[in-house]
């Protein structure tokens, strides 16, 4: 095979994998709407009737997982190169992280119904990606040759990845305290976790990567001080990576020493979470400097 | 009376050093520090791009005026923004040292004192038989630091969450002191050299050259860097470059044995606390220009600044020896290539089909104004045009006055050279952020006592998880079961 037919297959793979998170998508929302419907009193749960539908939803994630590693690793070996050279390879790179970071918050704690907001996240990145965003594969510019651009890079995506999985459970915990706040959560709602199991589900997810993205933002510090001839010049693409550190460590701040907790530290989760997406999005595509190499 | 002011003085000093370094003022601050940080991503910035903020001014110049009273040109060395930082790392600092000798001292004592009252803690189990000798036995096992009283045990472990802690944000102040002797000792410029040229690390060498705050030109590095070979790879087909490589000869200090080495882009040369970048290449055409009679006036290489990727570039060649004066605005096209819209452009980066295209102007060049001059420009004030031509290789050109040949190219790099004394405690304070980061987030630290109820029948036991950590509870029913055997 060439390089096209590699990267062609690449594609091929990225179609494959929203497909397979159209029918995951399809079968959480099953799942979680139907789970307690025959029930008259609706204050009890029936899991069992729709479990085989949710677990359809999770083979059909993994699945897709697969397909969509598939075609990350195709994009690379097409292009000769890590496949993170722009826009659309940071997003399906992405969206492998995020499914991937979700897979083993799923294995370790036991929270499927996240894969409802996982695979709509998921649907939204791949679709952007592949009709805004996509470029045909090419190998880098000089500057962006370096094993430093590789681990900052992977760790920064990881951290993404996480960072957005801790986001969508703070915001889950938003609505639902939201509804309990009114009177009772509603039908649908009644098989997610307590409010303080998404509490400190996020927690210790923003906890876990936070070193991670650390490293990141001095990966990427250490590769310009190599490309560029200084380690930090307040870019904005790292003064957005900058904010976000910063956002995250007073998140950490306001849970370990103020004792945040619930409303206040979902809120400001979202916050630093948004400074990620942010950098991500808009610096991108709008922004001017560095970071910004020709296409997108 | 004046005592009292002095006390006063004094106690509000303490009341303002206290309210500094509470941590709720901490998180003030860094939430502020992060919000100061984004007016910097939003308009231009002189120290990046002093293009874009003159363009700023000319387009909207009432606002642009009103931007710059605040600084927003300048953001990241505004007063407003460093009195933030200041502020922080004064907080920190008065924080986390003390803390540090506390923890240092608390690393040899003791842990504290059973509290009266267990059952207001998190985990507690009240009348479990067993005894303390069994608790203990158990609690040292598994590496708990012990106080044993009379009929009670305290214990803790997880210290090195605390010092990872420590670790971290001593780091934080190890970076800040990194950047500062970065940027009071720090130096950096550009130069541009021919291949073939040599440059020697003095301040005339440089096309620009700026300084720390207590740095001066007096001790630069000594070294020099000729440029042997240049040799640049495109893509075929998009005309994107994908590798530039530089071969150059170093010596250090200068006239001592030369050693041949290769900078990249990615990989600058080291002299020190002194590196050398490839930052950028063009082209310089190499010229020959003659007067009526035949004699040599100008001969040399040209350095000619790209205008777009393709490496079109544009320069100026200026004669002054000739009478009048002779000089030419000059374009050269590594690749020609020509169109309706665009006149005369290059398609291509690498020089494949060079062309030197001249507009030849006689009169005064005005280089005796005593006003400085660029290099890349012809002042055409004074001047009146004569001539245009495009040239080929080995062409010459007979304008009247004389003539012009354009016998070849050689290539340029432009060498950016940085001096960063501060760069190596930045680095380590980063590591060391990790690893004290990496310590304190995945180190459980938690409590555990064992108390004899009054009437010996057993003891309760009780812990308290710092943070909620998870798995406390498992942890205290395994004590719990060994200790009724
Ligand atoms: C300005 C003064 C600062 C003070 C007084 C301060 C103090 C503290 C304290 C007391 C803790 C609690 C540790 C524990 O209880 O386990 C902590 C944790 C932490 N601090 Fe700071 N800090 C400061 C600045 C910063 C800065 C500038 C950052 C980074 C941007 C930072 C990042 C962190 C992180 C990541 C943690 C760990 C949170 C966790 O254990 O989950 N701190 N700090």
């Amino acid at each position: 095979m060439n390089s096209s037919d590699y990267a062609y297959l690449s594609n091929y793979g990225v179609y494959t994998a929203m497909v397979l998170f159209a029918v995951a998508f399809l079968a959480h929302g099953i799942d979680v709407a139907f789970s307690v419907r025959n029930l008259e009193e609706k204050t009890q749960l029936d899991f069992s009737r729709t479990k085989r539908i949710g677990d359809l939803g999770t083979v059909m994630i993994v699945l897709a997982f697969i397909a969509l590693f598939v075609a990350v690793i195709f994009r690379g070996i097409s292009a000769q190169r890590v496949p993170w050279g722009n826009m659309y390879e940071f997003s399906i790179t992405g969206a492998l992280a995020f499914t991937g970071a979700y897979l083993y918050a799923l294995w370790k704690y036991k929270i499927k119904w996240l894969g409802l907001p996982v695979a709509i996240a998921v649907l939204l990145t791949l679709g952007t990606a592949i009709s805004i965003l996509y470029v045909p594969s090419a190998p880098l510019v000089p500057a962006l040759k370096s094993a430093w651009l590789v681990i900052h890079v992977s760790a920064a995506i990881i951290s993404g990845g996480v960072f957005l999985l801790a986001n969508c459970i703070a915001g889950t915990y938003l609505i639902l305290d939201r509804y309990e706040s009114r009177g009772a959560r509603p039908v649908w709602a009644l098989k997610l976790p307590a409010l303080e199991t998404l509490d400190q589900l996020s927690y210790r997810l923003v906890a876990f990567v936070f070193p991670l993205w650390t490293f990141s933002v001095i990966a990427g510090a250490i590769w310009a001080e190599a490309a560029w001839g200084r380690y930090w010049g307040w870019d904005p693409k790292e003064t957005w990576a900058f904010i976000t550190w910063v956002a995250y460590a007073a998140y950490l701040h306001a849970r370990v020493t103020v004792g945040w907790r619930g409303r206040k530290a979902a809120w400001l989760c979202l916050f630093a979470g948004s400074t990620f997406l942010f950098n991500y999005v808009y610096i991108n595509i709008w922004g001017s400097g560095k970071h910004t190499y020709s296409g997108l | 009376m004046s005592t009292n002011i002095e006390l006063d003085a004094r106690s509000s000093f303490r009341w303002l050093w206290r309210q500094l370094t509470s941590m709720r003022t901490a998180l003030i601050l860094l939430l502020l520090l992060g919000v100061a940080a984004i007016p910097g991503s939003l308009f231009p910035q002189r120290t990046q791009n002093p293009l874009a903020v003159s363009d700023y001014f000319k387009s909207s110049p009432g606002t642009a005026k009103f931007l710059d009273q605040l600084q927003m040109f300048d953001v990241y060395s505004s007063p407003w923004f460093s009195a933030i930082y200041i502020l922080l790392f004064i907080s920190l600092i008065g924080c986390v040292l003390p803390r540090s000798f506390e923890h240092l001292k608390g690393a040899r004592a003791q842990p504290s004192l059973t509290p009266k009252n267990l059952n207001r803690m998190e985990f507690h189990t009240e009348a479990v038989g067993g005894s303390l000798d069994s608790a203990e036995a158990w609690l040292r096992k598994n590496r708990f630091r012990i106080r044993r009283d009379e009929n009670s045990i305290s214990a803790e472990k997880g210290f090195m969450r605390e010092t990872g802690n420590l670790l971290f944000h001593l780091s934080l102040i190890l970076i800040l002191i990194g950047v500062a002797l970065g940027s009071f000792f720090g130096m950096r410029g550009d130069a541009i050299i021919n291949v073939g040229e040599r440059f020697i690390n003095t301040p005339t060498s440089y096309d620009v050259i700026s300084y720390g705050k207590l740095q001066s030109g007096n001790n630069l590095t000594p070294f020099s860097v000729t440029a042997t070979d240049f040799k640049a790879t495109y893509d075929l087909v998009t005309g994107t470059p994908s590798d530039f490589k530089l071969s150059v000869n170093t010596a250090s200090p200068v006239g001592t044995k030369e050693v041949s080495r290769i900078v990249r882009v990615n990989s600058p040369l080291t002299f020190g606390t002194t590196k050398v970048y490839l930052q950028a290449n063009g082209y310089s055409p190499l010229v020959t220009v003659r007067d009526k009679s035949g004699d040599i006036k100008f001969q040399g290489a040209v350095i000619f600044l790209p205008q777009d990727g393709n490496l079109t570039s544009i320069g100026a060649i200026k004669v002054p020896d000739m009478q009048p004066q002779i000089g030419f605005v000059g374009s050269f096209v590594p690749t020609y290539d020509r169109s309706p819209e665009r006149g005369s452009f290059s398609s291509y980066p690498e020089a494949l089909d060079p062309r030197l295209l001249v507009s030849i102007w006689t009169g005064d060049l005005g280089l005796d104004t005593g006003i400085p001059q660029s290099v890349y420009r012809l002042d055409t004030s004074e001047m009146k045009r004569i001539g245009l031509k495009t040239l080929k290789l080995n062409e010459t050109h007979d304008f009247g006055d004389g003539s012009i040949t354009f016998e070849g190219w050689t290539p340029w790099v432009n060498l950016q050279i940085v001096k960063d004394p501060g760069k190596i405690y930045a680095l380590l304070g980063s590591i060391f952020a990790i690893l004290g980061l990496l310590m304190s987030l995945f180190t459980r630290s938690r409590r555990i006592w064992i108390k004899e109820v009054p009437d010996k029948s057993g003891v309760e036991v009780a812990g308290l998880a710092k943070n909620a950590a998870p798995g406390l509870e498992n942890e205290i029913a395994s004590l719990v079961k060994k200790m009724k055997g």
